[in-house]
């Protein structure tokens, strides 16, 4: 416990002895470092595990400096604006605020785009925010603002480079704490999962458009929370510092300490900002002319790093410090379902005269399907009869063209997965979605994600253990159940991709479902496995969950289903126990070819 | 495998994706006018090692010899203009662009070589064997279905006139029928002169098809021999015949 | 504002627009075959602006040196690899490109006295200097990444966009540059005065789309860089070389960026850094299009120019606040209409 901890007490230590010692050019130096890790940590937070690239946070940073600069140094303000004026440290509140409003309005607008669109939208707002606050005549124009007051705290004036090197890092130690107690937790893992794409997260009840709400104004607060330390200890701003330019700097930042990693924001700050400086001192007088040739020497460095060293430095030095990482702690152990146990026959799922289609394409025509409790249903068909289609259709992944499908006797279509999802239905995936470098716990955990309640700030504060410990449990009780006990804390991305199906199903479970959907379960089994797989799937009919199959494998499907529904060109053309099937004429003709 | 010259001639091959090796002193050879087919359980490295001959996948030792010339480190690009043709798992087709389209880009490697005024010819050969193909020529291929793919597929390579084609999972994700309706193509080109490499989990069609087979097991070749051999041999049949299914 | 400031206005904003419009289908095109988001597309208009403005002031363009030492460490990277694969007979073409060409062109520029020349040959000379960096650039930044994911590619975009400015800064000094327009010529279509420059950019604008669309939907290499662009395994399986198709693509970017500041540098002074707000601004109309359709890049591209020119006459200070703020509800717009593609296997 003890060892664990080691590094950190050392660099705290270090931390608080650097101002005593050091002069105060350096001080100043550690200063602007601080300052730009805050802001890195957002995009850390934001790129690295959230999936979504900004090279805008400079516009943030210029909200809070530009908000406390004006409230605390203009004189004739508006009525409703005067109650804010004077203090710093309402100026900070109404700072946040204004950033609050601004990344919610932002966030809107853009954290809807995929892709590369998102940070093509964040440059394009980037320059905006710049010549706006360039533009606007009370915020001094370009020329900007000065004689922004002295920051005191608890009596003390912080007027120094020395005094205000405390509060920065603090700071900076807090918000790094926080960050990752958020990601430590239930919230947290619902954020992660946004890299491996909405469709997976929103089946497991995760509310993604708010994921990725709250990773952004998370980074936007603490960017603004360096604006304001910056308009304080500088005591005077102009817009240059929250151009663009900027903001691509604190992605390179990122980009150099490790995206993927907390304290890689530390690092790349502090590598970045002394590498930046010492290339300003030199690279002139080396070149003979001035001018900023160091974007020169940094851009390279940038992309030799992204060729041969993609993850950045944290994940180098992490390896000099030993395991850092907290060991995640659970038990096993039964936790009552949340919902009831239904009475066998009880009916699930009740599709009637579903009809889907693409564009004039119609996937799905005139389907109807029926799956009560402890029973186990099949749909089988050619490739491209639109069973996958059906999957999603049910699911709620895409609405429906006209029909109705009912759940648990509640209309849900038009429903979105999610809301689907936290009824009581859950599913795998065809092409198995799951986070390659996270645990199998974890993996599974995400699947629980409806089982909590604690929100953010409980995350943030880590004041949820309680809660926290019971949905591990539940996760580990279930991966127990699915008999992949002994890979617990391994990636998931070692298992092999039948027992990553696997590990799908025990996500599934975590959602306490009545009604299961799996795609194609025992593609890439062997044979044992799928025997394996088999045993699994009787023993969930026993505890009376309903399951709704699609696969190809006849021998499987045979042996094991209650019923079977055979599609072809998106309609049904058969149901049926297994053996009337097999023996169905129209189904030899279409599916089995008569071989058998 | 006496009596027949090679077409390809594979030595202690080694490969894998980063550090990983995945395939370790695999040899394999195939003879010409033959069906060679690899069996093995999933993730065996049967992808991995047409990945490997191709040069998709990097190979960090052995040889490779084709037509009895060494083209180890023969770019991509070559292999293919000489007629060593992939047909991928995955199929990789141009989904935005249309059937003929993908089809006359199947000859591209040849484009130096006159392609331009056999292109024609070819194509009318391809929608001989495929007759579904003609119907559909204007229609994106994204539009086809899962059958259609493969048959597009397997038509684009075709023009690009394979002397050695290999074939990765042909049947995978096919309803039988149609399976069996590629198997049969298959060998008419074999009648051709087509020498082919067939991947395939489905081991008892593979074995009815081919000359020669390997098995592949955890990256190594753990058995071969005559097809006719294979499908008697006991441990075969107690590992991979008996639950192969379907047909 | 009058009918004649209108058309004034309008007749700037066209002119700017189908600049834009060119810069649009370059990044279009780069993004469709690379998946490089190409910001730094603006650096290549600069470079051909500057270029030609040296020429001009009779001093020998910073570029050339520029070339000189891309095309060596290339040569250098190119032999390193083929000694590793004991393959050396296969560089000959690769140091005639990148060492032979570069001397030869530095022999011309330097020896050539092209101050005395004709516009069209000094036109010819910077094209000619400028155009072969797009493919270096492809060869040392992005084709080790070829595999890497579009975030990752526009990352190192982003920072080889700040090496080509600062390199800029560097080669060409702070001071901006004004050329002479193609021609002199001005005529007058009703109460309206079209100066010869206008016309000159509509027409290459519409020569160089037209004949794009020709190479993309007619020729087997424009359909091989289209199939590149649709997916790579396939097209590599077709013997198309993903890495040549890279190249040919950064090579249009840049014949397209570096031509377009030719046009442009009569119309506006253009300093080291003025590249990257007009590249910008083309790639407003290119999101417009979504990267992906030529025709509706090159329509949004004009309307970017429009909008920046009826804009200046009325908020000129907010002028790039407007035009910048634009992208949010077109990128709104476009991500509403794709939702469902992202979740498509």
């Amino acid at each position: 416990m003890m060892r664990r901890h080691l590094g950190f007490i050392a660099f705290v230590g270090l931390l608080g002895v650097c101002p005593l010692v050091l002069p105060e050019f350096y001080v100043t130096l550690l200063n602007y470092i601080g300052l730009s890790a805050l802001v890195t940590l957002g995009v850390v937070l934001l790129t690295g595990v959230g999936g979504l690239t900004s090279f805008g946070q400079a516009a943030f940073v210029g909200l809070g400096a530009y908000s406390t600069a004006f409230l605390t140094t203009a004189t004739d303000l508006p009525l409703w604006v005067a109650p804010f004026a004077g203090s710093p440290w309402i100026a900070l509140l109404a700072g946040l605020l204004l950033t609050g409003v601004v990344a919610l309005v932002l966030g809107f607008l853009t954290l809807r785009l995929s892709g590369h669109y998102l940070p093509l939208g964040t440059i394009a707002w980037g320059i905006s925010l710049y010549f706006l606050f360039g533009n606007l005549d009370f915020l001094g124009g370009f020329t900007g603002i000065s004689g922004i007051p002295v920051l005191s705290v608890v009596g003390i004036e912080l007027r120094s480079g020395r005094a205000f090197y405390y509060l920065i890092w603090i700071v900076v130690l807090v918000a790094v704490r926080v960050i990752q107690n958020l990601l430590d937790s239930r919230e947290g893992r619902a954020i992660r999962a946004l890299q491996g794409g909405t469709l997976m997260a929103e089946a497991m009840g995760v509310d993604t458009a708010r994921a990725k709400m709250i990773v952004f104004v998370l980074a936007a607060f603490l960017a603004c929370v360096s604006g304001w330390l910056y308009a304080h200890l500088q005591r005077f701003i102009n817009p240059t510092p929250f151009g663009l330019q900027v903001g691509i700097e604190y992605l390179f930042m990122a980009v150099i300490g490790g995206a993927a990693h907390v304290w890689g924001a530390v690092v790349g700050a502090a590598a970045f900002t002394i590498l930046k400086q010492w290339l300003q001192d030199w690279l002139p007088s080396l070149l003979g002319s001035s001018g900023s040739y160091e974007v020169i020497v940094l851009g390279v460095l940038l992309v030799v790093m992204l060729q041969r060293a993609r993850e950045g430095l944290w994940p180098v030095l992490a390896r000099l410090v030993p395991d850092t990482k907290q060991p995640i702690t659970f038990e096993v152990t039964e936790v009552s379902p949340r919902n009831p146990i239904l009475a066998l026959g009880t009916e699930l799922l009740d599709c009637r005269n579903v009809r889907k289609e693409f564009g004039g394409l119609v996937a799905n025509d005139d389907m109807s399907l029926l799956v009560g409790a402890g029973e186990i249903v099949a749909l089988i068909g050619p490739n491209g009869a639109g069973k996958s289609t059906m999957f999603n259709v049910v699911s709620g992944v895409w609405p429906l063209t006209s029909g109705e499908v009912r759940f648990r006797g509640e209309r849900v279509d038009g429903m979105g997965a999610r809301q689907i999802a936290r009824r009581g239905m859950s599913r795998s995936f065809q092409h198995v979605r799951l986070l390659p470098c996270m645990s199998v716990l974890e993996n599974v955990a995400i699947g629980a994600h409806g089982r909590g309640r604690a929100g953010v700030l409980a995350a943030c504060l880590h004041t949820e253990r309680r809660e926290e410990r019971e949905i591990l449990s539940f996760a580990a009780a279930q991966i127990e159940r699915v008999g992949l006990g002994e890979f617990m804390v391994a990636p998931a991305g070692s298992l092999p991709l039948g027992q990553q199906r696997i590990l799908e199903i025990a996500r599934a479970l975590c959602a306490n479902p009545s009604l299961l959907l799996l795609d194609e379960p025992a593609a890439g089994l062997r044979y044992l496995e799928k025997q394996a797989l088999g045993e699994l799937l009787r023993r969930l009919r026993e505890e009376g969950i309903g399951i709704l199959l699609v696969e190809h494998d006849m021998d499987f499907v045979m042996g094991l289903v209650d019923r079977c529904v055979v599609m072809e060109f998106g309609q049904k053309i058969a149901e049926g126990l297994p053996a009337e099937v097999q023996a169905n004429p129209a189904v030899l003709a279409a599916y089995l070819g008569g071989a058998l | 495998m006496s009596g027949v010259a090679p077409v390809l001639e594979v030595r202690d091959l080694c490969a894998g994706y980063g550090r990983v090796e995945a395939l370790h002193h695999v040899d394999l050879v195939v003879g010409s006018g033959q069906i060679v087919t690899v069996i093995g359980a999933n993730g065996a490295g049967k992808t991995t090692l047409l990945s490997a001959i191709m040069g998709l996948v990097g190979r960090s030792r052995g040889s490779m010899f084709y037509e009895g010339v060494d083209e180890s480190e023969s770019e991509l690009e070559k292999l293919v203009a000489l007629g060593m043709i992939l047909v991928p798992e995955k199929r990789e087709l141009f989904g935005a662009m249309s059937v003929a389209d993908n089809l006359l880009l199947g000859g591209y490697a040849r484009h130096c070589q006159g392609y331009r005024d056999e292109a024609k010819s070819l194509v009318d050969e391809v929608f001989g064997i495929f007759p579904r193909l003609r119907e559909r020529r204007l229609q994106a291929s994204a539009t086809l279905s899962g059958g259609e793919r493969q048959m597009l597929a397997l038509g684009r390579a075709l023009m690009g006139k394979p002397k050695l084609l290999m074939l990765d999972e042909p049947s995978l994700g096919l309803a039988p029928l149609i399976v069996r309706e590629i198997f049969l193509i298959i060998e008419k080109l074999r009648q051709k002169g087509v020498s082919i490499l067939l991947v395939e989990q489905n081991a008892r069609a593979a074995l009815q098809l081919a000359d020669y087979a390997y098995v592949l097991e955890t990256g190594e070749v753990a058995m071969e021999g005559s097809a006719c051999e294979l499908a008697a041999d006991p441990k075969m049949i107690a590992s991979y015949l008996g639950l192969a299914g379907g047909q | 504002m009058d009918l004649q400031v209108a058309l004034l206005l309008g007749q700037d904003g066209l002119t700017n627009g189908a600049i834009y419009a060119l810069l649009a289908l370059a990044l279009v095109l780069v993004f469709a075959v690379t998946r490089v988001v190409f910001i730094p597309q603006g650096e290549f208009v600069a470079f051909g602006a500057l270029t030609l403005a040296s020429f001009q002031a009779d001093k020998t363009p910073g570029t050339l040196w520029l070339l000189l030492a891309a095309g060596g460490l290339v040569s250098l990277f190119e032999v390193g690899a083929a000694l590793r694969r004991r393959k050396l007979g296969l560089v000959a073409p690769t140091l005639l490109w990148n060492l032979a060409y570069p001397a030869l062109a530095a022999a011309i520029a330097v020896l050539g006295h092209p101050v005395a020349w004709p516009l069209a040959f000094q036109v010819l000379l910077s094209l000619a200097l400028v155009v072969p960096l797009g493919p270096m650039v492809y060869r040392l930044a992005f084709q080790p990444l070829a595999e890497a994911s579009v975030l990752v590619l526009l990352i190192v975009a982003v920072a080889v966009h700040l090496v080509l400015v600062g390199l800029g800064l560097l080669i060409f000094g702070a001071e901006g540059s004004r050329t002479p327009p193609f021609s002199e010529a001005s005529f007058e279509i009703g109460s309206i005065a079209v100066n010869g420059q206008t016309v000159w950019v509509l027409v290459a604008s519409l020569v160089l789309v037209g004949s794009l669309f020709v190479f993309f939907d007619r020729t087997l290499r424009g359909k091989a860089l289209r199939a590149t662009a649709l997916n790579r395994t396939g097209a590599r399986l077709m013997g198309i070389s993903t890495v040549k198709a890279g190249k040919q693509a950064f090579m249009l970017a840049a014949l397209i960026g570096a031509f377009s500041g030719v046009l442009i540098a009569p119309i506006t002074t253009i300093y080291y850094d003025s590249g990257f707000l007009i590249g910008l601004k083309g790639f407003v109309g290119a999101i417009v299009g979504g990267l992906t359709s030529y025709p509706i890049a090159a329509a949004g591209a004009v309307l970017v120019g429009l909008l920046e020119s009826y804009s200046s006459f009325w908020a000129s200070a907010f002028k790039e606040v407007i035009v910048f703020t634009l992208i949010i509800p077109v990128l709104l717009w476009r991500s509403l209409k794709s939702q469902d593609i992202d979740e498509h296997q």
